[in-house]
């Protein structure tokens, strides 16, 4: 299982390029957390590498934060920046509804 | 009263009954036959614009004023700000409840807009991470989901919803809360709730409803599902007052319990006190009769004469004329009302009766007599009040009034106008008759082309009474009953009498 603890993965290269905040709400680890992390890590990986950064909050350990970005639902995924701020609820396992709702275009296809 | 005795286990439902919580929202503890449960949820289902949340504000703010129960509103659909600004008149001060750690907002409000989208499995987790850690901050007592139904408006999977919501619920449960959940219907009489699974998770059921009947609105709870418990059937009227909010009037539950008085008091008229075996009933109702023009004003300002007489305060409300002509009236028949008001023993409401519905009336009157206490009460007239509302709301609120002014043990006269000039029975008559312990009829009779006014006690309960017909005058000194009684003549009350043969064969 990877540490999910607010863990920060941020690769930088090509500042010149559209930077990517993203936070994804788990709660502690579940299954759906852990799948939901795993799948947003590879789809970064494969299309936004160096040009992301990733904030995992367990709500286990920070029960308050879930107000600001009004979390409801687990795991939900917040696209912080580019704005507008979209939201993926679910466990992010279908990539190409995953990339189109992100409004990502896959770099190599 | 010997002949009211109800069911046993009607008459003490405590005996039936799962440990309730007093909600503090007037009337609900009647018809629910103590409050609502804790460790329960109930669902509050209506259409828009039918109280709901205004309900589960007051069951809040109430908690924490009656109870000091602390309590968590999780609002799902209204912003904060928008639900403080629409309860600001009701004087509830949430704003202070929350300085004092007494509520706590959890603003789960979902807007409706396309940048949220769900893929895949989830659970709704945080939503009650959001509740506990809420609920545990105030020591919440007391929980309000308001509504329900935009989450399966937003997450659009119903059957996930309703397993989330179980799940949710049941961590509430386990804590001892009394729960309250809202929902929205679309139809007054329809399926309980909009998405047909709310009802499921819950306990029990409580319907609001915004009914127009005869062009005005009328708004009633009525409790459809109430697990393990007794409660009253069937709709309940209930009025939002601006100031004090929900305010249910409990019919069904209004039990024959008061004590009859034996003691008699004047009826402001000598020989109508005569007529009635002595005066009236110190705590009865009396309703008077007759077309209009008989006499029936007069008749209740002789009531309120006896009373002032008697020492006794007397609120009169009346809903056909005005303050200045009833005081001319009185003052035509040598009755002085301006000085009864002085002396602080009358109080003339004059009304219109379209400026509020039947249940508003009635809340009125009721607060009126709680503050001002009198011990006479005289409505003139039932008829002017009965137009535009249906026959079964005008006797439910006839209903609720009379065993309110029996409760208090108030004295009281209603007066009703015949439809027919000359004979006939009105609608409202059989409305009342059974609900009144005296009848006196007024009416016309024609005799040799002259008119004639006639009065006799139709009805008076556990007392003798004559039976017979009198004629009376009006003068400047009031009603006058003559000692002439109607005995040669048949067909009086139909208004059209003939002299009789039996007593014409007697004469001759």
């Amino acid at each position: 299982m990877v540490k999910t603890n607010k863990k920060k993965a941020v690769k930088k290269s090509s500042p010149a390029a559209e930077r990517w905040e993203l936070r994804l709400y788990i709660a502690g680890n579940t299954p759906k957390s852990m799948t939901a992390l795993e799948n947003l890590k590879r789809y970064c990986e494969e299309h936004l590498r160096g040009l992301y950064s990733l904030e995992v909050i367990d709500l286990l350990i920070q029960p308050q934060l879930a107000a600001g970005d009004q979390i409801l639902a687990i795991p939900t995924l917040v696209r912080k920046v580019p704005v507008p701020i979209r939201k993926i609820i679910g466990d992010l396992s279908n990539e190409e509804r995953v990339l189109v709702g992100l409004n990502l275009r896959p770099l190599k296809k | 009263m010997a002949k009211t005795k109800a069911l046993l286990t009607l008459d003490n439902p405590t005996s039936l009954m799962i440990p309730k919580v007093k909600t503090g929202i007037k009337g609900f503890e009647e018809i629910s036959y103590g409050g609502l449960p804790r460790g329960r949820t109930t669902l509050i289902s209506g259409s828009s614009g039918s109280g709901k949340t205004i309900f589960s504000c007051q069951f809040l703010a109430a908690g924490i004023l009656q109870f000091d129960e602390p309590g968590v509103f999780i609002t799902f659909e209204e912003s904060v700000e928008d639900l403080k600004n629409n309860v600001k008149s009701f004087g509830w001060d949430i704003d202070k409840f929350e300085k004092n750690n007494k509520w706590l907002f959890v603003d789960a409000s979902v807007s409706f807009n396309n940048e949220t989208k769900v893929m895949g499995d989830y659970d709704l987790k945080a939503l009650l991470i959001r509740i506990e850690s809420a609920i545990s901050k105030v020591k919440a007592k007391r929980v309000v989901l308001d509504s329900i139904g935009s989450l399966f408006h937003y997450f659009q999977d119903p059957s996930i919803i309703r397993r989330e919501l179980f799940k949710v619920l049941s961590t509430l449960k386990r804590k001892k809360l009394v729960i309250l959940i809202t929902s929205e219907r679309l139809e007054e009489y329809g399926v309980v709730s909009r998405f047909g699974v709310e009802e499921y998770i819950a306990d029990n059921v409580l319907i609001l409803r915004n009914v127009l009947e005869n062009e005005k609105r009328r708004r009633t709870i009525e409790i459809l599902k109430y697990r393990g418990s007794l409660h009253s059937m069937g709709e309940q009227s209930f009025v939002i007052d601006p100031q004090k909010g929900i305010e249910i009037i409990p019919l069904t539950r209004l039990q024959l319990t008061q004590n009859s008085s034996e003691k008699r008091v004047s009826s402001g008229n000598p020989p109508l006190d005569k007529m009635c075996g002595g005066g009236f009933f110190k705590d009865s109702i009396i309703l008077v009769s007759g077309a209009t023009g008989t006499g029936k004003t007069l008749m209740v300002t002789e009531f309120i004469k006896g009373g002032f007489e008697n020492g006794e305060k007397v609120l009169f409300v009346a809903y056909e004329e005005s303050r200045e002509q009833l005081i001319r009236n009185a003052k035509g028949w040598g009755v002085d009302f301006p000085k009864m008001e002085k002396a602080g023993k009358l109080l003339i409401k004059a009304v219109y009766p379209e400026s509020a519905s039947l249940e508003e009336h009635l809340l009125r009157i009721q607060l009126m007599v709680e503050e001002w206490k009198p011990t006479r009460f005289a409505l003139d007239s039932l008829t002017a009040i009965e137009r535009g509302s249906s026959k079964k709301n005008f006797r439910e609120f006839l209903i609720a009034l009379t065993s309110f002014l029996k409760k208090k043990e108030v004295l009281a006269i209603f007066t009703s106008t015949s439809s027919n000039i000359v004979g006939g029975t009105s609608v409202t008559d059989s409305h009342i008759s059974t609900i009144t312990d005296s009848i006196i009829l007024l009416r016309y009779a024609e005799l040799y082309g002259n008119i004639h006014r006639v009065i006799t006690v139709l009805k008076m309960r556990g007392s003798l009474h004559t039976k017979n017909i009198f004629e009376f005058d009006i003068d400047a000194n009031g009603m006058h009953i003559g000692h002439k009684q109607f005995d040669r003549m048949s067909g009086i009350l139909g208004g059209l009498p003939f002299v009789s043969d039996r007593n014409e064969e007697e004469k001759e």
